[in-house]
């Protein structure tokens, strides 16, 4: 049996997480004890809302450094939605905030612009679906290896990753006519800023890939 | 450029899934359990659940019914009815929504708006509008399930509740709920070119094809469906079908 931490502080839905990884076999915990997230052999840090205030939560218990020592100590973390612009350096979200930097880049905002000149809405909200990122690294062995080009899943945001090195950068989808990260990844550290657990048959395809990392 | 969402809306009365006509003369349906899980199946984009009765009692019942589909609908859940407080709206939270979607409080108290998005972001509040039309482009808010009137002018209560902070809107036309004569696409088009939020029409809907007009001349970015996949007259794959062949975005749907 797989234990799945779900890091709770204070913020998100994480009933549904926790609900979707039971539903894919795992044994999932909603937690916000640093000795029980450090033992799980998969950590989840999920997260809606602003990111200052998810940043200030997660400081102010010390679950920023458990999450740091998860990540160093090489046990798969998935980052879902905010909790997956908390994995990268920086977010431009309210000015300039500091997140966790467990993968090099920042979290700019999504275009409201297309590539016509056409304003966009947002936040983008829907169902769209996921490509190879830029740099074409394959999902194999990856938590979308179960996944086909095209398939899509649900995204509530307004803000995105923008991984500093394209290697990182898994897989996007297309809105507004621009591109938007949708994973980005770095050794056993992944980020989904869709919400796998709110994405019907492909999300849990998804989560129940990454119990198997 | 946008896909557009199908959405199943369940009104939700006690145990049981009801649907009126203009929101009243409310028929039971059956399980809003069975339904939310045949709808999830059938590739609804989201659900929104709504306990009709619950400003007139001061409170939301739904919490045990979300749970349950919390369970087994790995689709966004929109819920609203009788939420009073950002604590309200932190049990559904607690519960399994995603979203709550608040009409009579946020009439009562404006502010209310602005402190559930502050505390669980935009994307979580909805700002439910039930909207009766009281003279040409021109249409009332009502509240507690188009019950009362407030006097407000819908066109100028949404560009508020968008400022204090709503992150969508979900449009009820009163007049059309239940009839099955098509959208109040007039009422659409007045909203959604007034706020740069998602708006969500409901209320109407006859057949597939009624998609068509509320997105391409009312500007909807999702539309909710009840009546018509209540009574089986289609489903959200008929829905989907029709979107595409008006050459409307939606996500591509496998029925594996």
């Amino acid at each position: 049996m797989r234990n799945v931490a779900i890091i709770d502080y204070g913020l998100g839905n994480l009933l549904s997480v926790e609900r979707a990884f039971e539903h894919c076999g795992a044994n999932a915990v909603i937690s916000s004890d640093p000795d029980f997230i450090l033992r799980a052999s998969h950590v989840v840090l999920p997260g809606v809302g602003a990111i200052t205030n998810a940043m200030e939560s997660l400081s102010r218990d010390g679950l920023d450094e458990v999450v740091k020592e998860v990540a160093q100590a090489g046990t798969p973390l998935m980052g879902i939605c905010l909790g997956m612009q908390m994995l990268l350096e920086e977010s431009e979200e309210f000015g300039l905030t500091r997140t966790l930097g467990l993968i090099p880049g920042r979290v700019i905002p999504v275009p409201n612009t297309a590539p016509d000149g056409t304003s966009v809405k947002i936040p983008n909200i829907g169902w769209y679906g996921l490509r190879v990122g830029e740099a074409d690294v394959p999902w194999t062995g990856t938590v979308l290896e179960d996944v086909q080009p095209g398939e899509a899943v649900y995204f509530v945001h307004s803000f995105m990753a923008s991984a500093a090195d394209h290697r990182h950068h898994l897989a996007d989808c297309v809105y507004g006519g621009n591109p938007v990260t949708a994973v980005v990844m770095r050794d056993n550290v992944v980020g989904c800023q869709f919400h796998p657990e709110k994405s019907g048959d492909v999300g849990l395809r998804i989560l129940k890939r990454f119990m198997t990392l | 450029m946008r896909n557009i969402r199908l959405i199943g809306r369940l009104d939700v009365k006690g145990p049981n899934l009801i649907k009126g006509v203009h929101l009243e003369g409310l028929r039971v349906i059956g399980s809003p359990t069975e339904h939310a899980q045949r709808y999830y199946q059938q590739g609804a984009d989201e659900l929104i659940y709504m306990d009709c009765v619950a400003s007139l009692y001061g409170r939301n019942s739904l919490h045990d019914i979300v749970e349950q589909a919390a369970r087994d609908v790995f689709i966004p859940l929109t819920v609203g009815g009788g939420i009073r407080s950002a604590d309200d709206a932190n049990r559904l939270l607690r519960c399994g929504a995603d979203k709550v979607a608040v009409n009579t409080a946020a009439v009562a108290n404006p502010k209310l708006i602005t402190e559930i998005a502050r505390r669980f972001g935009s994307q979580c509040m909805v700002l439910s509008v039930e909207a009766k039309q009281i003279g040409p482009g021109h249409w009332e808010a009502y509240t507690d399930n188009g019950r009362e009137r407030s006097g407000i002018d819908v066109v100028e209560w949404v560009k508020q509740g968008v400022a204090l902070g709503a992150g969508e809107i979900l449009l009820t036309s009163v007049d059309r709920d239940g009839t099955r004569r098509g959208f109040d696409i007039e009422l659409i088009e007045a909203v959604s070119s007034v706020v740069s939020v998602p708006v969500i029409a409901s209320g109407g809907m006859g057949k597939p094809e009624d998609i068509a007009a509320a997105i391409h001349t009312g500007g909807a970015d999702a539309i909710a469906m009840a009546d018509i996949l209540h009574y089986k007259r289609a489903t959200v794959g008929d829905v989907r079908k029709a979107a595409q062949a008006a050459g409307i975005d939606v996500r591509e749907f496998d029925h594996a």
